[in-house]
């Protein structure tokens, strides 16, 4: 008799999993009870969690050789001080651009993005599918659903699901990731599409760039394109590796490396203008 | 009552444990996938029902939990889960529960079982045909973590049910 109930049950639940799986191409499950449950009871294990590793790795860091760090030391000094002067020069460059624009009458919209910092609190969440990251902040800070991420000087993702006080934000290496970008020397615009089988790689897929006349070539910056609904127009993603012209003769294809570390990010900036209220 | 309490405070601190400490662990960027261990550890120690009834809840909690990530819809999970506990119950008359090689087979094969249909669904759909890349660089590392993870957790699990046990009998014996 218990054999065959638990084998009734095990009917009943499978078409009850089904079910839910239809349902769910249908009905938006991200809001629900548990979100709730995972943002007051995840968010602060996850990020207790990464206090603990990031105070390990500090003291790690500590062991390192202070001959090392001097050596660093004077290399970025002299960095600093090139890059000083060209910060001079590209600030009055920047003054001057203004000038010019307010003659035209444009908007000075690209530096008039509002952002917040936050901090990233979990990798791949629990699964090996995905390159998915957490962060600590969400609805409550102003966070919503498509805002763009920036980690560093480039393009890091995208926001998919926002709750209280954590946000997940889809990175452009994951596998569902599709970046509208534009190459900037040419103007041209291609599709950015992330792949698991690159992330090894350090890689990302450069795919339907439209370039009639060949102008693109490898080390030419890509950059998100002013087409896209998602994302706000002329954030660095990376730039070109590789590049080749498809078989079909009309578009080229190839890979790009990006500016941002997706195996090391630890602050990003949110940038909370979203492209359809711009 | 109490015992079916406890076992369910058992499942939800492998499920937070799943989405908070064990990708902290990750190596290689591969975490293991301790819901499975879970499972299939009941399954094989407290027969078909509760494994079946088991993985059901723990696999909908965990797609509920991880919402709308990726692409994936709810329910998958909740019924590859629901299937490993099935089976492993049909181990549970055959196998003395206390023989760590059955739990590691169970969990293999369930690890296996599941990634293979999150291929299918999630990236075979897609046009993604390369199936020994990710059975390569996915798949096999997250069963042997998965393994490796079977033999420190099983023990818990099992001293944890024979705690049950004796518990249930001592209840049962003061009734009577």
């Amino acid at each position: 008799m218990s054999h065959f109930r638990s084998k009734t049950l095990l009917f009943i639940l499978s078409v009850l999993s089904g079910i839910i799986i239809i349902l769910s191409f249908v009905v938006d499950f991200s809001v629900n009870p548990l979100n709730y449950v995972a943002g007051y009871v995840l968010t602060p294990l996850q990020s207790g969690i990464n206090q603990v590793g990031g105070w390990l790795s500090d003291r790690m860091d500590y062991f390192e050789s202070n001959l090392d760090l001097a050596a660093k030391n004077e290399e970025l000094q002299a960095q600093v001080d090139e890059l000083t002067v060209q910060n001079t020069q590209l600030l009055q460059d920047h003054e001057e651009l203004n000038s010019l624009r307010d003659l035209y009458e444009l908007d000075h919209k690209y530096e008039s993005y509002e952002k917040v910092g936050a901090r990233v609190i979990a990798r791949e969440n629990a699964g090996n599918w995905f390159s998915i990251f957490t962060i600590d902040k969400g609805s409550d800070d102003g966070l919503a659903v498509d805002m763009n991420v920036l980690a560093g000087a480039g393009l890091a993702g995208i926001i998919t699901d926002v709750g209280p006080n954590w946000a997940k934000v889809r990175s452009v290496i994951d596998d569902y990731s599709n970046v509208s970008a534009e190459i900037t020397e040419t103007g041209d615009t291609c599709i950015i599409a992330g792949s698991l089988d690159l992330i090894d790689d350090g890689k990302i897929n450069l795919v339907k760039l439209n370039d009639p006349d060949s102008e693109a070539k490898a080390g030419d910056t890509v950059v998100t394109s002013h087409i896209s609904d998602k994302f706000l127009p002329g954030i660095l993603i990376g730039y070109i590796s590789e590049i080749q012209t498809d078989p079909n003769n009309l578009t080229r294809s190839g890979y790009i490396s990006p500016v941002v570390d997706f195996k090391d990010i630890k602050e990003v900036l949110v940038i909370k203008n979203l492209k359809q209220s711009i | 009552m109490r015992t079916k309490l406890i076992i369910l405070g058992t499942m939800l601190l492998c499920l937070l444990l799943q989405c908070s400490l064990l990708p902290a662990i990750s190596i290689a960027s591969v975490t293991p996938n301790l819901m499975i261990i879970f499972t299939a550890s009941f399954g094989l120690m407290r027969g078909k029902r509760s494994g079946l009834l088991l993985g059901f809840l723990g696999g909908l909690l965990t797609d509920l939990l991880l919402g709308s990530q990726g692409g994936l819809f709810v329910g998958l999970r909740a019924f590859v889960y629901m299937y490993i506990g099935y089976f492993s119950g049909f181990c549970y008359h055959i196998f003395y529960d206390d023989d760590i090689k059955m739990p590691v087979v169970l969990a293999a094969a369930g690890d296996l079982a599941y990634g293979f249909l999150f291929y299918v669904s999630q990236f075979l759909l897609r046009g993604r045909v390369d199936f020994f890349f990710y059975l390569r660089r996915i798949i096999l590392p997250e069963t042997v973590y998965t393994v490796l993870l079977t033999l420190v957790c099983y023990r818990l699990f099992l001293l944890l049910n024979q705690k049950l046990d004796i518990m249930d009998k001592r209840s049962v014996g003061s009734f009577v």
